[in-house]
């Protein structure tokens, strides 16, 4: 199975400046700097690399937005933040591989013209913190970055920028606003980052994964990495799987690999032999898919026309034991917890469909309920700042249409009337209790 | 010993910047294009300092980053990271979301109390230990999980947390 952004993991001291240049780091790099830099973006465009954060936007044509007359300086953010639940992917690479990401990043600012890079990265994640200075401080010290980047007439500086707890922070401009040292309440739109970003500058943002196959972009060619995968979705990309499968896991498979062979061939299947009920294909904020809907392949487009989205490819998996009402209670109460509070219907709405979830939960669910969700998932949908209140909407809409049977029944009786052969355990008490 | 969350706890006596710390606070300056930008940077600074941040701490934050207290209070509560309130020497973070949760999480944290005697938000006694439940912490692959000491362990269970707890006194 061909691997790119994987490639080096495992090899021992896969992180080390040696280690990584001896198997390809910077030769890319070479390539792109005798290359002019819109024969780069033009290349990248042809690569149908999409942004692989989660909106899955095409990335040589989002550098391509950048003003070309600005006199102003224009950044590169790198979002490390990997806060959507389910998703693990990012800090593989920063861990097991930092100079290609490192790699990625230059090309991408010699092609956008950019001389300084910002690399964001959640509070919790030390040692990919870690491994990313170190890798910074190698880089620089072998001329790589610096004044004059391979000896070129190019100059290009990084910084790792630490989180401090936030999921909102993933969201890119929310993620502009705390760089620059302020809380993270996410910008009305527009203007986009590419025209005022951070510093009121021309700014991409861009997933670390994204920048992760930029260097093997430039290695096989535009056309050669869009042959990867599939229409409009080139290239690889790394699915995060977790929930109740054998072998959870990172797998970097080609774009639009069907979900059932990302369960069954790859993860090993469901544990314990059971029977699966439903998957969320993209991490939490992406709609359900019911067990009949997963032969459906693994890009953004796909899951677009069957109402969900690829996302961050944070695969969770739900077998047949799983009560779907407590699991979506947790869902519901995270984004409660991170709604930054700046919107009327985010605020207010994810603490409504978490409070009536818990009611239904607590037994004391009322006829009615699972339509006063959607209605209220509806009021919350397409009318907020960013996109957070989507993401907390559209779970709820999903689960509670695709599998109402079961939020009924847990309305009218206060408990499943399907015993479930393995325990479930009750949330609803200990997580209120959690609040720190 | 527990400390309502809305309330930031005072240090006995003033607080200042070692000479190192001033060192690092002109290093962080020099890294970004303006000085509110190193505001995340220092206030870590200032965590790793002072153990959490109090209205003192806040003081001297606003004075080198040449900010309003109300900016640099608005900034320390927006984060879950930055504590307002000592934590213990060993802060442990169990995460509640779905892949944890889907993985027995629950108990896990019923467990955790257990053996600490204390509930997330707290703190032991002896100062050893806190504890805070969180949200995902993207090592759902190996659900479920904690962080403690800067450190991810995951696959948990009770022996596993017996012997993190332990080994961590
Ligand atoms: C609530 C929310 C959370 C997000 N979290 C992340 C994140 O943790 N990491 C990430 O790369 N993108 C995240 N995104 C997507 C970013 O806003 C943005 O689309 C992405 O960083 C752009 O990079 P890409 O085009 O390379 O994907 C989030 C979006 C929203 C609305
Ligand atoms: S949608 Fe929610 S998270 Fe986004 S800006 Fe509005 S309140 Fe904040
Ligand atoms: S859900 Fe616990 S680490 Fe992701």
């Amino acid at each position: 199975m061909l691997k790119l952004a994987t490639r080096n993991i495992g090899l021992e001291n896969s992180h080390t400046l040696a280690v990584a240049r001896a198997n390809g780091a910077y030769s890319r790099l070479e390539k792109a700097l005798a290359m002019a830099p819109e024969a780069i973006v033009e290349d990248v465009i042809k690569s149908n690399l999409r942004g692989l954060g989660g909106a899955g936007f095409p990335a040589g044509r989002k550098w391509s937005f950048l003003p070309k007359d600005s006199p102003k300086p224009r950044y590169l953010v790198v979002n490390g933040d990997e806060g959507e639940p389910g998703t693990v992917k990012d800090k593989y690479i920063m861990i097991h591989d930092p100079h290609l990401l490192i790699e990625g990043i230059i090309i991408t600012c010699y092609a956008i013209r950019s001389h300084k890079a910002f690399i964001y990265i959640r509070g919790e994640y030390d040692l990919p913190i870690e491994r990313m200075e170190r890798a910074i401080a190698e880089a620089k010290d072998a001329g790589i970055l610096g004044e004059r980047v391979m000896g070129r007439d190019f100059a290009l500086d990084i910084v790792v920028h630490r989180g401090a707890g936030a999921y909102i922070c993933g969201e890119e401009t929310s993620l502009l606003e705390s760089l620059e040292g302020k809380r993270g309440w996410p910008r009305l739109k527009p203007p986009f980052p590419a025209v005022e970003g951070y510093q009121r500058c021309p700014t991409v943002v861009n997933n670390v994964e994204t920048l992760s196959y930029v260097p093997f972009v430039i290695e096989m060619g535009g056309q050669a990495f869009a042959d990867l995968g599939c229409e409009r979705n080139g290239g690889l990309r790394m699915y995060s799987i977790s929930g109740r499968v054998n072998k959870p896991g990172i797998y970097e498979l080609p774009m639009g690999t069907p979900l059932r062979q990302i369960i069954y061939d790859y993860a090993g299947g469901i544990t314990d032999g059971r029977r699966l009920k439903a998957v969320i294909p993209g991490g939490s904020s992406c709609p359900i898919l019911t067990a009949d809907e997963i032969d459906v392949p693994m890009d953004f487009d796909s899951l677009a026309k069957i109402g969900s989205m690829l996302g961050s490819a944070g695969i969770i998996v739900f077998d047949e034991t799983v009560s779907l009402p407590e699991a979506l209670l947790v869902l519901t109460r995270f984004y409660a917890h991170e709604s930054c509070g700046q919107c009327t219907p985010c605020r207010e709405g994810t603490a409504w469909m978490a409070k009536i979830i818990q009611r239904i939960i607590d037994g004391l669910g009322r006829p009615g309920d699972a339509d006063n969700l959607i209605r209220v998932a509806r009021n919350v949908l397409g009318n907020t700042i960013c996109p957070l209140g989507d993401a907390a909407a559209m779970p709820v809409m999903s689960w509670v249409t695709k599998f109402r049977p079961e939020f009924e029944e847990w309305i009218r009786r206060g408990r499943p009337v399907s015993e479930s052969p393995v325990p479930v355990t009750r949330i609803g008490e200990r997580l209120e209790r959690a609040a720190v | 010993m527990s400390i309502p969350a809305y309330q930031m706890v005072d240090h006995p006596g003033p607080v200042t910047w070692s000479d190192a710390a001033r060192r690092e606070i002109d290093a962080i300056f020099s890294r970004y294009p303006d000085t509110r930008s190193a505001t995340l940077p220092i206030i870590w600074l200032a965590v790793r300092e002072f153990g959490w941040i109090s209205p003192q701490v806040e003081a001297i934050l606003g004075e080198v980053l040449k900010r309003p207290l109300n900016e640099i209070h608005s900034v320390v509560t927006f984060y879950t990271m930055f504590p307002q309130r000592p934590l213990g020497r060993h802060h442990v973070q169990i995460c509640r979301n779905i892949s944890c949760w889907l993985a027995n999480a629950p108990e896990l944290l019923d467990h955790l109390i257990a053996k600490l005697g204390i509930h997330p938000g707290e703190v032991t006694t002896d100062g050893r230990f806190s504890l805070e439940a969180v949200e995902c912490l993207a090592y759902c692959e190996c659900a479920p999980a904690l962080r403690i000491d800067g450190r991810y362990e995951g696959n948990l269970t009770r022996e596993k947390i017996d012997q993190i707890i332990d080994g961590a006194r």
